[in-house]
Protein backbone atom coordinates (compact mmCIF):
# COMPACT_ATOMS: atom_id res chain seq x y z
CA UNK A 1 0.00 0.00 0.00
CA UNK A 2 1.77 3.23 -1.13
CA UNK A 3 1.02 6.78 -1.38
CA UNK A 4 1.48 6.94 -4.64
CA UNK A 5 2.55 9.94 -6.22
CA UNK A 6 4.19 11.53 -9.20
CA UNK A 7 4.56 14.69 -11.15
CA UNK A 8 5.63 15.25 -14.65
CA UNK A 9 7.06 18.35 -16.24
CA UNK A 10 6.29 19.23 -19.58
CA UNK A 11 6.99 23.00 -21.27
CA UNK A 12 5.15 24.84 -24.12
CA UNK A 13 7.28 27.92 -25.16
CA UNK A 14 8.01 29.53 -21.87
CA UNK A 15 5.22 28.12 -20.12
CA UNK A 16 6.51 25.03 -17.51
CA UNK A 17 3.39 21.86 -17.59
CA UNK A 18 3.58 20.20 -14.01
CA UNK A 19 0.65 17.46 -14.12
CA UNK A 20 0.28 15.65 -11.17
CA UNK A 21 -0.92 12.18 -10.43
CA UNK A 22 -2.64 10.27 -7.25
CA UNK A 23 -2.46 11.33 -3.90
CA UNK A 24 -0.94 14.45 -2.41
CA UNK A 25 -0.41 14.59 1.18
CA UNK A 26 2.01 15.19 4.04
CA UNK A 27 3.86 12.36 2.82
CA UNK A 28 4.12 13.49 -0.89
CA UNK A 29 4.06 17.16 -0.50
CA UNK A 30 7.81 17.39 -0.43
CA UNK A 31 8.12 15.85 -3.82
CA UNK A 32 5.80 18.27 -5.35
CA UNK A 33 7.77 21.24 -3.37
CA UNK A 34 10.94 20.15 -4.95
CA UNK A 35 9.19 19.96 -8.57
CA UNK A 36 8.05 23.50 -8.46
CA UNK A 37 11.40 24.85 -6.12
CA UNK A 38 13.91 23.16 -9.16
CA UNK A 39 11.04 25.38 -11.36
CA UNK A 40 11.65 28.59 -10.00
CA UNK A 41 15.70 28.38 -9.03
CA UNK A 42 15.77 27.68 -13.16
CA UNK A 43 14.10 31.14 -13.61
CA UNK A 44 10.88 29.09 -14.83
CA UNK A 45 8.01 31.31 -13.51
CA UNK A 46 5.00 30.46 -16.14
CA UNK A 47 3.77 27.57 -14.25
CA UNK A 48 0.65 25.86 -15.06
CA UNK A 49 -0.58 22.30 -12.21
CA UNK A 50 -2.40 20.30 -13.71
CA UNK A 51 -4.44 18.12 -11.46
CA UNK A 52 -7.14 16.28 -14.16
CA UNK A 53 -5.02 13.11 -12.72
CA UNK A 54 -4.82 14.22 -9.17
CA UNK A 55 -7.36 12.40 -7.15
CA UNK A 56 -6.54 13.46 -3.50
CA UNK A 57 -5.36 16.85 -1.86
CA UNK A 58 -4.39 17.47 1.83
CA UNK A 59 -3.48 20.82 3.30
CA UNK A 60 0.15 19.91 3.09
CA UNK A 61 -0.35 19.77 -0.92
CA UNK A 62 -2.13 23.16 -0.77
CA UNK A 63 0.92 24.00 1.50
CA UNK A 64 2.88 24.32 -1.79
CA UNK A 65 0.95 26.63 -3.76
CA UNK A 66 0.33 29.07 -1.14
CA UNK A 67 4.17 28.79 0.03
CA UNK A 68 5.14 29.97 -3.98
CA UNK A 69 3.12 31.68 -4.71
CA UNK A 70 4.12 35.23 -4.09
CA UNK A 71 7.54 34.78 -4.86
CA UNK A 72 6.70 33.36 -8.53
CA UNK A 73 4.14 36.82 -8.97
CA UNK A 74 7.17 38.97 -7.96
CA UNK A 75 9.14 37.34 -10.55
CA UNK A 76 6.47 38.31 -12.90
CA UNK A 77 4.78 34.73 -13.56
CA UNK A 78 2.58 33.11 -11.95
CA UNK A 79 1.44 29.63 -10.76
CA UNK A 80 -2.10 28.56 -12.25
CA UNK A 81 -3.97 25.82 -11.66
CA UNK A 82 -6.71 23.50 -13.58
CA UNK A 83 -8.34 20.13 -14.42
CA UNK A 84 -9.27 19.96 -10.79
CA UNK A 85 -11.62 16.93 -9.62
CA UNK A 86 -14.97 17.62 -8.43
CA UNK A 87 -13.96 16.49 -4.87
CA UNK A 88 -10.46 17.80 -4.94
CA UNK A 89 -11.57 21.68 -6.33
CA UNK A 90 -13.87 21.42 -3.05
CA UNK A 91 -11.12 21.84 -0.35
CA UNK A 92 -9.54 24.21 -3.03
CA UNK A 93 -12.96 26.49 -2.59
CA UNK A 94 -13.40 25.25 1.16
CA UNK A 95 -10.41 27.32 2.14
CA UNK A 96 -10.34 29.91 0.12
CA UNK A 97 -7.87 29.43 -2.91
CA UNK A 98 -10.81 30.39 -5.87
CA UNK A 99 -10.56 33.95 -4.68
CA UNK A 100 -6.85 34.07 -4.59
CA UNK A 101 -5.67 31.68 -7.75
CA UNK A 102 -6.25 31.30 -11.03
CA UNK A 103 -7.96 28.31 -11.12
CA UNK A 104 -8.97 26.94 -14.68
CA UNK A 105 -10.97 24.58 -16.34
CA UNK A 106 -8.18 23.01 -18.23
CA UNK A 107 -4.64 23.15 -19.86
CA UNK A 108 -5.90 25.34 -23.00
CA UNK A 109 -7.64 28.06 -20.77
CA UNK A 110 -4.92 28.10 -18.42
CA UNK A 111 -2.31 29.01 -21.17
CA UNK A 112 -4.76 31.28 -22.57
CA UNK A 113 -5.04 33.43 -19.55
CA UNK A 114 -1.04 33.48 -19.62
CA UNK A 115 -1.41 35.78 -22.74
CA UNK A 116 -4.20 37.69 -21.26
CA UNK A 117 -2.73 38.41 -17.33
CA UNK A 118 0.41 36.67 -17.03
CA UNK A 119 1.09 37.76 -13.60
CA UNK A 120 -1.25 37.20 -11.22
CA UNK A 121 -4.73 38.26 -11.56
CA UNK A 122 -7.82 36.46 -11.00
CA UNK A 123 -10.44 38.16 -12.63
CA UNK B 1 -33.63 -0.44 10.29
CA UNK B 2 -31.15 1.03 12.72
CA UNK B 3 -27.23 0.62 13.56
CA UNK B 4 -25.50 -1.29 15.90
CA UNK B 5 -23.71 0.79 17.91
CA UNK B 6 -19.87 0.08 16.61
CA UNK B 7 -16.22 0.45 17.64
CA UNK B 8 -12.74 -0.01 16.17
CA UNK B 9 -9.16 1.44 16.23
CA UNK B 10 -6.26 1.54 14.44
CA UNK B 11 -2.73 1.45 16.35
CA UNK B 12 0.11 2.87 13.47
CA UNK B 13 3.92 4.16 13.65
CA UNK B 14 3.72 7.97 13.77
CA UNK B 15 5.23 8.84 10.03
CA UNK B 16 3.49 10.52 7.18
CA UNK B 17 3.74 7.13 4.96
CA UNK B 18 1.09 5.55 7.15
CA UNK B 19 -1.54 8.43 6.29
CA UNK B 20 -2.48 6.25 3.66
CA UNK B 21 -3.52 3.61 5.71
CA UNK B 22 -5.23 5.85 8.39
CA UNK B 23 -7.35 7.45 5.43
CA UNK B 24 -8.19 3.54 4.42
CA UNK B 25 -8.92 2.31 7.96
CA UNK B 26 -11.56 5.50 7.97
CA UNK B 27 -12.70 5.15 5.00
CA UNK B 28 -14.04 1.89 5.30
CA UNK B 29 -15.42 2.95 9.22
CA UNK B 30 -17.19 5.51 7.25
CA UNK B 31 -18.74 3.28 4.49
CA UNK B 32 -19.79 0.78 7.76
CA UNK B 33 -21.58 3.70 9.46
CA UNK B 34 -23.84 4.60 6.29
CA UNK B 35 -22.32 7.66 5.21
CA UNK B 36 -22.43 9.24 1.96
CA UNK B 37 -20.11 9.49 -0.10
CA UNK B 38 -18.91 13.22 -0.56
CA UNK B 39 -19.29 12.63 3.87
CA UNK B 40 -16.77 9.92 3.67
CA UNK B 41 -14.48 12.04 1.23
CA UNK B 42 -14.25 14.99 4.48
CA UNK B 43 -13.80 12.31 7.13
CA UNK B 44 -10.68 10.50 5.48
CA UNK B 45 -9.47 14.21 5.01
CA UNK B 46 -10.31 15.16 8.44
CA UNK B 47 -8.98 12.70 10.29
CA UNK B 48 -5.54 12.53 7.41
CA UNK B 49 -5.25 16.49 8.81
CA UNK B 50 -5.51 15.28 12.28
CA UNK B 51 -3.13 12.70 12.21
CA UNK B 52 -0.36 14.76 10.54
CA UNK B 53 -0.12 17.12 13.40
CA UNK B 54 0.30 14.45 16.04
CA UNK B 55 2.91 13.13 13.44
CA UNK B 56 4.87 16.86 12.69
CA UNK B 57 3.56 18.22 15.85
CA UNK B 58 3.21 16.50 19.13
CA UNK B 59 6.23 14.15 17.90
CA UNK B 60 8.08 15.59 15.91
CA UNK B 61 8.43 13.23 13.26
CA UNK B 62 9.35 10.57 15.39
CA UNK B 63 7.85 6.94 13.75
CA UNK B 64 9.15 4.88 17.22
CA UNK B 65 5.75 6.76 18.46
CA UNK B 66 2.22 6.04 18.12
CA UNK B 67 -0.85 7.54 16.60
CA UNK B 68 -4.34 6.06 18.04
CA UNK B 69 -7.07 6.25 15.95
CA UNK B 70 -10.71 5.44 17.49
CA UNK B 71 -14.20 5.40 15.87
CA UNK B 72 -17.69 4.95 17.16
CA UNK B 73 -20.40 4.71 15.32
CA UNK B 74 -24.37 4.41 16.03
CA UNK B 75 -27.41 5.18 13.45
CA UNK B 76 -26.91 8.71 13.80
CA UNK B 77 -23.27 9.50 14.90
CA UNK B 78 -19.96 8.71 13.60
CA UNK B 79 -17.41 9.99 16.55
CA UNK B 80 -13.19 9.69 15.88
CA UNK B 81 -10.75 10.62 18.44
CA UNK B 82 -7.00 10.64 17.42
CA UNK B 83 -4.90 10.17 20.59
CA UNK B 84 -1.28 10.58 20.92
CA UNK B 85 1.36 11.27 24.14
CA UNK B 86 3.12 14.25 22.67
CA UNK B 87 3.89 17.47 23.40
CA UNK B 88 0.48 19.31 23.45
CA UNK B 89 -0.99 22.76 22.35
CA UNK B 90 -3.74 25.10 23.71
CA UNK B 91 -6.07 24.91 20.72
CA UNK B 92 -7.41 28.48 21.68
CA UNK B 93 -3.77 29.58 20.90
CA UNK B 94 -2.87 28.91 18.13
CA UNK B 95 -3.66 31.58 15.50
CA UNK B 96 -5.02 30.40 12.35
CA UNK B 97 -4.47 33.60 10.05
CA UNK B 98 -6.31 34.26 6.77
CA UNK B 99 -5.26 32.44 3.68
CA UNK B 100 -4.17 35.32 2.04
CA UNK B 101 -1.77 36.82 5.33
CA UNK B 102 -0.34 33.07 4.80
CA UNK B 103 0.73 33.56 1.84
CA UNK B 104 1.83 37.40 2.18
CA UNK B 105 3.91 35.15 4.84
CA UNK B 106 4.71 32.42 2.17
CA UNK B 107 3.81 29.82 5.04
CA UNK B 108 3.59 26.42 3.98
CA UNK B 109 1.42 25.03 6.24
CA UNK B 110 -1.14 26.72 8.81
CA UNK B 111 -4.68 25.39 7.50
CA UNK B 112 -4.96 21.86 8.91
CA UNK B 113 -6.85 23.40 12.04
CA UNK B 114 -9.41 25.14 9.53
CA UNK B 115 -9.54 22.70 7.42
CA UNK B 116 -10.93 20.05 10.05
CA UNK B 117 -13.37 22.37 11.49
CA UNK B 118 -14.60 23.10 8.07
CA UNK B 119 -15.00 19.22 7.55
CA UNK B 120 -16.53 18.06 10.79
CA UNK B 121 -20.13 18.51 12.49
CA UNK B 122 -18.19 18.77 15.95
CA UNK B 123 -14.62 19.21 17.20
CA UNK B 124 -13.20 19.18 20.68
CA UNK B 125 -9.25 19.24 21.85
CA UNK B 126 -8.43 17.71 25.46
CA UNK B 127 -5.08 18.08 26.12
CA UNK B 128 -3.57 16.73 29.35
CA UNK B 129 -0.19 17.94 29.43
CA UNK B 130 2.37 15.13 29.50
CA UNK B 131 -0.26 12.47 29.41
CA UNK B 132 -2.24 11.93 26.74
CA UNK B 133 -3.94 14.19 24.02
CA UNK B 134 -7.04 13.61 22.17
CA UNK B 135 -8.66 15.17 19.35
CA UNK B 136 -12.50 14.08 19.38
CA UNK B 137 -14.11 14.76 15.92
CA UNK B 138 -17.93 14.11 15.81
CA UNK B 139 -19.68 13.53 12.03
CA UNK B 140 -23.37 13.09 11.68
CA UNK B 141 -24.83 10.37 9.81
CA UNK B 142 -26.44 11.70 6.76
CA UNK B 143 -26.69 8.15 4.58
CA UNK B 144 -26.89 8.66 0.36
CA UNK B 145 -30.55 9.53 -0.88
Amino acid sequence: MANEFSVTRSTEGEITLLALEGFLDAHTAPDFEAAVQQEIDAGHTHLIVDAQELTYISSAGLGVFMGFIEEVREAGGDLKICGLQPSVREVFDLLGFDALFDIEADRASATARFSETPSGGTS
Amino acid sequence: MKTLEQSFSLHVPSSTQNLVMIREFIGRVGEQAGLADGDRNKLELAVDEACCNVIEHAYGNDARKEVTVRAHFDADLLRISVIDTGVGFEPSAVEQPELGELIRQRRHGGLGMRLIQKLMDEVRYEIEPGKKNELTMVKRVRPSE
